[in-house]
């Protein structure tokens, strides 16, 4: 079939794996997925060094992103979510909007064009970060076994149905949570990448064809406006990583009664 | 009838592989039925409430992207699992 077309689909291997380009065979080896991700958290540490260097009381250029940024995840994440008592969150969840933003916007950066959350390690580290910090703060708060307590036995269930609702709640609450959390983003980010990429393919290979060639303006027109769409993906799943992150922390501190 | 038999058992491989690709398929369009009826269901009534009080479209964005993340979940784990599934 694809003789037919002539149109060989590279397989999915070679879209999302990169070759080790030090440390060879061992755990430590560096690729690009390795290289973005060290890069993302050095464009989050560095815009908002340089936001802050020389702060002023009416803000300009780079500080005035900062601040208006900072002001979306207080109003429209916390306060939403948390309330007021969750401000001691807003530095983690500010630098992990960014970090996922910057990570996801590599996609369509042009030569890069790679997000480094399209392999799964990188999303798994995080959800698993956002799962340690929601356990750790309801111990804090409500204690271990009150947290327990108040996480698996939702209020207002009949007693017969307890022992059902307890296994459900408890799957969905410390297994299901971080994994949905995991897969959404790496699903997403995945997703994206495939159909640049197929499109992409999709327009080198009418380029050579003789005939074929004038459906190639709609295949590019339909590229650029993924690679726009893409754009708010990235821009999507970090803000619904960020406000997931604060649902999680806000059942934590304030259990439903 | 006969020959298809026959092409089948000579081209056992191929078939696995046409049906690995087949089963990829229809579970990740299986998976994608359920949320898409959500994801409507979510926007629509979000854009009802929009419409009905503008004051609350912030707080019913959020929600709604909340609503959407959890739907759309379902949607993603068939992604994924149509890309497990290997012959």
């Amino acid at each position: 079939m694809s003789a037919l077309l002539g149109l060989e689909f590279p397989p999915i291997s070679h879209v999302i794996e990169w070759p080790e380009l030090a440390f060879k065979g061992t755990p430590f080896a560096i690729n690009k997925a390795t290289i973005l991700f060290c890069v993302s958290t050095l464009l989050t540490l560095g815009f908002f060094l340089l936001a802050g260097r020389k702060a002023k009381l009416v803000p300009v250029g780079m500080q005035n992103i900062a601040e208006s940024s900072v002001d979306f995840i207080r109003n429209g994440v916390i306060m939403q979510t948390i309330g007021p008592d969750g401000m001691r969150y807003l530095p983690f969840l500010t630098a992990m909007f960014f970090f996922i933003f910057f990570i996801n916007i590599f996609e369509i950066v042009p030569f890069i064009q790679f997000p480094a959350t399209s392999r799964f390690a990188v999303p798994a580290f995080l959800a698993i970060l956002v799962w340690l910090i929601f356990n750790v703060v309801g111990v804090a708060k409500q204690g271990f076994f009150g947290y327990l307590k108040n996480s698996v036995i939702p209020p207002g269930v009949p007693k017969f149905l307890l022992p059902l609702v307890m296994l459900i709640e408890f799957v969905s609450v410390f297994l299901v949570r971080p994994f949905s959390l995991a897969v959404r983003l790496f699903a997403n980010m995945l997703a994206g990448h495939l159909i640049l990429v197929t499109f992409s393919v999709l327009c080198a290979a009418l380029f050579v064809k003789q005939l074929a060639v004038v459906i190639l303006p709609f295949s590019f027109a339909l590229l650029v406006g993924l690679t726009g769409f893409e754009i708010l993906v990235a821009f999507l799943q970090a803000f619904i990583f960020t406000i997931l992150t604060a649902v999680y922390i806000g059942s934590s501190m304030h259990p439903e009664h | 009838m006969f020959d298809l038999l026959v092409f089948a058992q000579q081209e056992a491989g191929e078939l696995a592989e046409g049906l690995t690709a087949v089963g990829r398929g229809i579970v990740y369009g299986g998976a994608a039925i359920g949320p898409g009826i959500g994801i409507g269901l979510v926007v629509g009534n979000a854009i009802t409430a929009m419409a009905r009080q503008p004051e609350a479209a912030g707080m019913v964005r959020t929600t709604m992207f909340l609503g959407i993340a959890f739907t759309e979940a379902l949607a993603l784990f068939g992604f994924v699992l149509a890309f497990i599934i290997s012959g």
